[in-house]
């Protein structure tokens, strides 16, 4: 029982970590990318259209990784080669990633998809390796002098350029790895959490990790544990959401009526947990001012144009 | 490689110029992208941009589908001009919905004049406060303001789905997920029954863009927003407070897309449904930018994105190709638009291998951070990015 609980609340918090840790390294860099739904839809469609066609998951996930890494380079051409707004950007990502999967998606609608199987203590291959991605993360960020770079140029990009560091290649490194982890957790919800395709699957996910890193304070470790805590809330919602009144039988007297208080809660209200869980948790990151700001990229969302 | 260099001043041939580019690019895409499904470009075209313009009905439908697009977008520029990312539109759109069917569901036998005008003043207090939110949670707390109005419109879709499941359930409808239909007295009247489905609220959505403008481009307050959308700090120099602009520019969006959404209700679908709208709320984005953050632009976007809509439908039906493709491209028209606006600003140079070894003697070097972000953000038509935190 514990164990099924467990497995479950991390197949909901991959997806999460997959997309975080991948914005966090562009934003580490100062690109805010708000494009992480449409990378993750089009990572989503790519996972199960290709896995579908090739039989094999894993290829459905690699495609995945190639096209949602491409995908995120129209971003990374507007904003830092042509200066763009980044916000205005991230959500012309978002709109044409939704909007590309939804077309490319029409034909697989309503088919059964390919499913990555357990291959280790009853968890996927991607999972295991979203931790193998979060050590060596955490690693290259603080550990190394590139990951030192990207730091430099997140923080402040004239001196980075005053010191020869190319700042915009950089940045285009940063954000091409985070649409290649947008569209990994896109492929993940397709081909591991859900295997199916269903228009706009990603349900605000890509959105929830954006705050994710914001709640982590652009520290890796911490995007683990605050995706492991939005899993938990999600699968919390719905095993209330799906307990029957004859397990409700089996508990003891106290709990009984709670979990019958619980389930006369309308299944809209906890669908919205979520989400309004997010707004909760930003508010109480953002209430401490300092340790919002010791963390954060100085030069985070800003255009760099370097001056002749 | 591309360079940019950067304008003395803005260019004001681009500025007019840079949505029509951006439409333009658009149309080539199309071609590609009809060229690259096997359809014919020219009938593809014909069918989505041409056709539906030359009946009498589907004028009326344009007209229907531009009205919450222009409200809500002429409410976004003011958002966005003054810097205040409300990316949440559906969602007030959702919470004006609702606020403004208390008449007609709860009080259907409230029948007289004052029946739609309360209607119309309820929807704009429901998507104003839904609005409140996340404007106070960013003006009290700096609470990033993308990420809570975007999270507040699930909440709202989900909230509209359970009154129409649940207790606003019509009765007598066959067990349907809508409410009771809205009387006349409940229902926006129709410009001219006779040749289609265009009601007043197309009206209405003009002369609020118009009214738009003319606070921003004539009155003090539109002045206070533009100068806090370019540059904070000038704005605070100024005397004017962040805060209380942030909550302005919160309070009128949502009130708008309020308006909007008691306006789709009454006037084109006659009661609530789990869904209501075709993500108006999230195009009206694209009509904004497409505007030019210009309210009275913003009338003029709002038909070419409706017209988008209604090109989706003509071509499933003509050509059998998806209605999904407006979507694709509705986020076409964005990309473009914010990729021409860089005219604007700078002068596009392309040069052979970059020669980024001189980079450190630049006058870039000596310019701090702060300052330098000042400067780019005085000079752009957009404004700079809130703090993410």
């Amino acid at each position: 029982m514990l164990e099924a609980i467990l497995i479950s609340i991390a197949t909901a918090a991959t997806p999460l970590f997959l997309a975080a840790i991948g914005e966090l390294v562009s934003e580490r860099a100062g690109v805010l990318n708000l494009g992480v739904e449409g990378m993750m839809a089009m990572g989503a469609v790519t996972g199960f259209g290709i896995g579908l066609a090739t039989g094999s998951p894993l290829i459905g996930a690699l495609a995945a990784v190639i096209v949602g890494a491409v995908f995120s380079l129209l971003f990374a051409f507007l904003t830092l080669t042509l200066a763009s707004n980044q916000v205005a950007t991230g959500l012309a990502l978002t709109l044409l990633g939704l909007g590309v999967s939804g077309q490319i998606g029409e034909a697989y609608v309503g088919q059964p998809g390919v499913r990555m199987g357990p291959v280790f203590l009853g968890l996927d291959p991607i999972f295991w390796f979203s931790l193998v991605l979060l050590v060596v993360v955490a690693w290259f960020l603080f550990h190394t002098k590139p990951g030192l770079k990207v730091r430099a140029v997140g923080d402040s990009h004239v001196s980075a350029h005053a010191l020869g560091v190319p700042v915009i290649a950089i940045r285009y490194a940063a954000v091409a790895f985070g649409g290649a982890c947008a569209g990994l957790a896109g492929a993940y919800l397709s081909l591991v959490y859900t295997p199916q395709w269903v228009e706009a699957m990603t349900a605000g996910r890509g959105w929830i990790a954006l705050a994710l890193v914001v709640f982590a304070s652009w520290r890796p470790v911490r995007v683990l544990v605050g995706a492991w805590l939005f899993g938990a809330i999600t699968i919390g919602q719905l095993q209330i959401q799906a307990m029957s009144l004859s397990t409700i039988a089996g508990f003891a007297a106290p709990l009984d009526s709670i979990v019958g208080a619980l389930k006369s809660v309308p299944s809209q209200f906890l669908s919205s947990l979520p989400y309004l869980a997010t707004v909760v948790v930003l508010v109480l990151i953002s209430r401490n001012r300092r340790l919002a700001l010791v963390n954060t990229p100085a030069c985070l969302g800003q255009p760099f144009v370097p001056d002749r | 490689m591309i360079a940019l260099d950067k304008r003395p001043n803005p260019s004001a041939l681009y500025a007019t110029l840079s949505p029509f580019i951006a439409l333009a690019l658009t149309l080539i895409a199309g071609v590609i992208l009809f060229l690259a499904i096997g359809k014919s470009p020219a009938a593809a075209l014909y069918a989505y941009f041409i056709e539906p313009l030359t009946e009498g009905w589907s004028l009326h439908e344009l007209a229907v589908k531009a009205t919450p697009l222009i409200l809500i977008g002429a409410g976004l520029c003011i958002a966005f001009l003054s810097g205040n990312w409300n990316i949440g539109a559906e969602g007030q759109l959702v919470m004006g919905a609702i606020a403004g069917a208390l008449v007609p569901v709860l009080m259907p036998e409230f029948r007289n004049i004052l029946t739609l005008p309360l209607m119309l003043c309820l929807g704009m207090l429901g998507g104003a406060l839904w609005a409140s939110v996340p404007g106070l949670l960013k003006a009290k707390f700096g609470t990033s303001e993308i990420l809570t109005s975007l999270m507040l419109v699930y909440v709202a879709q989900l909230f509209l789905d359970w009154l129409v499941r649940g207790p606003w359930r019509d009765p007598a409808g066959y067990n349907f997920p809508q409410t009771v239909r809205f009387s006349p007295e409940a229902t926006m009247p129709a410009i001219d029954y006779a040749s289609g489905r265009a009601h007043w609220g197309f009206g209405i959505a003009i002369i609020v863009a118009l009214a738009l403008w003319y606070m921003l481009a004539r009155t003090r307050r539109g002045f206070s927003l533009r100068v806090t959308g370019q540059s904070p700090r000038a704005a605070r120099f100024g005397g004017f407070s962040p805060g209380r602009t942030t909550m302005f520019a919160f309070l009128l969006s949502g009130a708008l897309a309020g308006l909007a959404g008691i306006i789709e209700v009454s006037g084109a679908i006659g009661q609530l449904r789990p869904t209501i709208s075709p993500g108006y709320g999230f195009t009206a984005i694209i009509v904004a930018f497409l505007g030019r953050l210009n309210p009275a632009g913003a009338i003029l976007a709002g038909l070419v994105l409706a017209l988008s809509y209604l090109g989706g439908e003509a071509a499933q039906i003509t050509l059998g190709v998806s209605d999904k493709i407006a979507r694709v491209f509705q986020g076409m028209i964005l990309f473009f638009v914010l990729g021409c606006d860089t005219l604007i600003n700078y002068r596009i140079r392309l040069k052979g291998a970059s020669v980024s070894g001189t980079a450190a003697v630049t006058p870039a070097a000596t310019v701090g951070p702060e300052q330098k972000r000042d400067i780019d953000a005085a000079a752009g038509a957009v404004p700079e990015a809130g703090r993410h935190a």
